[in-house]
């Protein structure tokens, strides 16, 4: 079933027997995702086909053509890009049943609580502690950064289940239940003045032993399927020539000519050029991966993003002069999508900063790229045959 | 799941097809096997630093001189993107050839011209067949939309020492000059691998191939592709720096570890890599550009330019310094790769003429 004769006969049938216009938005999810339609690559009876990634295309256009609604993935990012994979990978079969419908859906929203406050780079090195008590794992620690928390039905969370042991195997993954009373959410305020990411306390959480993705102790082989989606995830978009940031400070270059100047103009030109090339990059990367050959280029598209975006962002505040020393509002609020390119140039400025910082730093991964990607030495390490409990902290 | 789509009509197909990865292979056999880093520095500064026999083997024998020529005036009927992928490997192996020149700009001249001169197509099949070798006489700097010079001398000419015949541009029209009624005087080039000279030619020698308006058209279009496909040269020249850059600093060892473990040094080579990944889309992007005839072609032509000029002086930069002295010795080839990136940076226009012209090209207009 990887036709794409039958794909389409299949997303007509759906679009016949549930049409767009009549139906209600989370009843046609529903039925997409039973028809096999919501993530063709996925397994049959999981919203998938077992199809080839690159047809999921086919069916985005014909229902996109036909006006249907889709699943809203900015909502619902951590969910798509990250749980998901983790889940469809080391889940049990009962366990990909119970999350993967509603998750793509977006009736239940996912968070990630990985970070600590003294394990973000280093995020092996985390203390949260779970511990088994009969069928369940009680759990205590603080996660932080956590973006999402706020509107999050369930969380991706590894603790650390053998102290003794070192620290990158004395650790477990679990799915936590952000309703559990000892689950405590706080909003943790950003340069932007809002706050998308929060402070999560965990106190005597308890997650059914059901609930564990992989084997005791494996957590953090299971946490690279999620780190290396998280990164496809970021850099994967397709973008329109001119689309994303670079878009915003040539349409205000345009309409606005007395703002022009020499300097301004050399340096928005290499802008220009950079997202140009950024955005042909990104087009090879879907390429190589439509072909069925993936390289290692998906780690240097959020690298170049992040410093793009930073760069771009930085101009149009200068070019704004007056304007550019004020700033839409600054009040608190707890947004329920993040929006890179929205709101006004002071807000991309401050919030692409956080481009080369969530979802691994751009100097970790530039150790990947100089590591894994170009074969370079590690550096010499103190902390890899040490039991965790005797690590400095 | 729905995501925006591309603006523009068709994609470009910016991989490598299987032809071209054996074509890929066929070139770098051939390069390693005649035209090594050593037998380069031998030649460099003898009278010609181009390899005896080499043009024949690469141009006749695998026949890539005629990559751009239709298979009725006797070339392969390839495209751009082929001869894109021998300007990778000319450029890995910084091999003096009249490749660029010859096979590309001086070709996809002629190629504007061949449907009305016979003369033109004439010469385009000598051309593609490798037998004879033609060099636009205009100055390698030469933006595809530059003033063009009328003189009868023309300096900065590159592989004038190679050339049976040039392509002279005069106020009325686009002349072939045979080389032996021109005069060449060879000039001392920073980059010793591509030799340069001054053509002076007399004002009624040679034979007319077209009129002021088609010449001018056609030595555009000549220098359009020059400047597209010489990206996939940069890129083809970096790929070589950085990867012989880090082979050695994997190997070379002070303070009681590889060089190539201190995060200082890691994190430049791999910051170039991430630049050799735009550089790739960037020159695959222009050749594919060039092939399909694409209306996007000046303006990916200029941003590949642009791009990739700064990434293969970079690489090369970078090369000399990761290898510390032995990086500034004569022996070590970076050396030419350096001279090579830093020519290449003002061949067929300089970064600033190009960011000129995508300006223009998208409406981004200076102040004032
Ligand atoms: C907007 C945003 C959203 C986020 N959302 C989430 C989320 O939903 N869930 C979650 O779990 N986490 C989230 N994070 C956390 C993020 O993953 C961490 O902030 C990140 O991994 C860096 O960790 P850290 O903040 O502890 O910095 P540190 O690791 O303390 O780094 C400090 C500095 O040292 C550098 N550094 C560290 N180690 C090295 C090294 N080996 N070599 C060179 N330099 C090094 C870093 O690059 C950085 O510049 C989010 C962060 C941001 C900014």
């Amino acid at each position: 079933m990887t036709d794409v004769e039958e794909l389409l006969a299949r997303t007509r049938k759906l679009l016949a027997d549930h049409p767009p216009a009549d139906t209600d938005r989370t009843d046609f999810l529903r039925a997409r995702f039973d028809a096999g339609l919501a993530w063709v690559h996925y397994p049959v009876g999981l919203g998938g086909l077992d199809a080839p990634r690159a047809l999921q295309a086919v069916v985005d256009a014909e229902l996109a053509a036909a006006g249907a609604p889709d699943n809203d993935p900015r909502k619902i990012g951590i969910g798509l890009g990250m749980a998901a994979p983790t889940v469809l990978a080391h889940g049990t079969d009962e366990v990909k049943e119970r999350f993967l419908r509603p998750l793509w859906v977006g009736e239940e929203v996912w968070c990630q609580l990985f970070s600590e406050p003294g394990a973000g780079s280093d995020l092996a090195a985390l203390a949260t502690r779970a511990v088994r008590d009969g069928e369940d794992w009680v759990v205590d620690g603080q996660k932080v950064w956590t973006s999402s928390a706020h509107t999050a039905r369930w969380a991706i969370l590894i603790a650390r289940t053998d102290p003794d042991a070192p620290k990158h195997r004395g650790i477990t993954y679990f799915v936590c239940d952000m309703t559990d009373p000892g689950v405590e959410v706080r909003p943790l305020r950003q340069i932007t003045g809002e706050a998308e990411f929060n402070e999560v306390f965990l106190t005597g959480v308890r997650i059914p032993d059901a609930h564990r993705l992989g084997e005791v102790g494996d957590g953090w082989r299971v946490a690279q399927t999620t780190l290396m989606n998280e990164r496809v995830s970021i850099g994967g978009a397709r973008i329109p020539r001119e689309g994303g940031m670079i878009g915003k400070v040539a349409a205000t270059w345009r309409a606005r000519p007395e703002l022009r100047t020499h300097e301004l103009h050399r340096r928005l030109l290499d802008h220009w050029v950079d997202a140009e090339v950024a955005r042909l990059a990104g087009e090879r990367l879907r390429q190589q991966l439509v072909a069925g050959r993936p390289g290692p280029e998906g780690s240097a598209m959020k690298l170049a993003f992040a410093r793009l975006n930073q760069a771009i962002s930085g101009l149009e505040v200068e070019l704004l002069g007056d304007e550019g020393l004020l700033y839409g509002e600054w009040e608190m609020r707890r947004p329920e999508l993040v929006d890179f390119t929205g709101r006004d140039a002071g807000y991309r400025y401050l919030r692409s900063k956080g481009n080369s910082i969530e979802g691994g730093t751009s100097e970790v991964l530039l150790n990947i790229v100089a590591e894994r990607v170009l074969g370079l030495p590690p550096e010499p390490r103190n902390d890899k045959d040490v039991a965790w409990k005797d690590l400095a902290r | 799941m729905t995501e925006s789509s591309e603006p523009t009509e068709q994609p470009l197909d910016l991989l490598y097809s299987e032809t071209e990865d054996d074509l890929r292979a066929a070139v770098r056999a051939l390069l390693a096997d005649r035209a090594g880093h050593q037998t380069l520095l031998g030649r460099i500064e003898t009278d010609s630093p181009y390899v005896p026999g080499l043009w024949k083997s690469l141009a006749g024998d695998i026949g890539v001189a005629g990559l751009l020529v239709p298979e009725n005036l006797g070339g392969q009927g390839a495209s751009h993107r082929e001869a894109a992928v021998v300007l990778e490997e000319l450029g890995r192996a910084v091999t003096p050839l009249p490749y660029l020149t010859s096979a590309v700009v001086a070709t996809e001249t002629l190629l504007a011209l061949e449907g009305e001169s016979d003369a033109a197509a004439g010469l385009l099949t000598e051309l593609a067949g490798g037998r004879t070798v033609a060099a636009l006489a205009v100055p390698l700097s030469t933006a595809p939309d530059a003033e063009l010079p009328l003189g009868a001398t023309v300096g900065a000419v590159a592989d004038a020492g190679a050339a049976d015949v040039f392509l002279v541009l005069r106020a009325d029209g686009l002349y072939a000059v045979p080389a032996d009624e021109a005069t060449v005087a060879p000039q001392t080039p920073l980059d010793l691998t591509r030799p340069l000279a001054t053509v002076t030619t007399g004002a009624g020698s040679g034979a007319r191939l077209a009129g002021p308006d088609a010449a001018r058209a056609a030595v555009r279009r000549g220098l359009l592709a020059g400047a597209g496909l010489l990206a996939s040269e940069q890129l083809g020249l970096a790929e070589w720096c950085l990867e012989e850059t880090v082979r050695y600093t994997r190997e070379r060892h002070q303070f009681n570890r590889p060089v190539g473990s201190f995060q200082a040094l890691k994190h430049r080579m791999a910051q170039l890599w991430l630049d050799l990944v735009g550089a790739r889309a960037a020159a695959r992007a222009a050749a594919d550009a060039l092939a399909t005839g694409s209306a996007d072609a000046p303006l990916i032509a200029a941003v590949a330019q642009a791009y990739c000029s700064r990434v293969a002086v970079r690489a090369a930069e970078e090369c000399v310094q990761l290898h510390g002295g032995i990086g500034m010795t004569w022996e070590h080839p970076a050396h030419l790769a350096l001279k090579r990136a830093k020519a290449d940076q003002i061949a067929l226009g300089s970064t600033g003429r190009h960011q000129d012209a995508i300006a223009a090209l998208v409406g981004l207009a200076p102040p004032g």
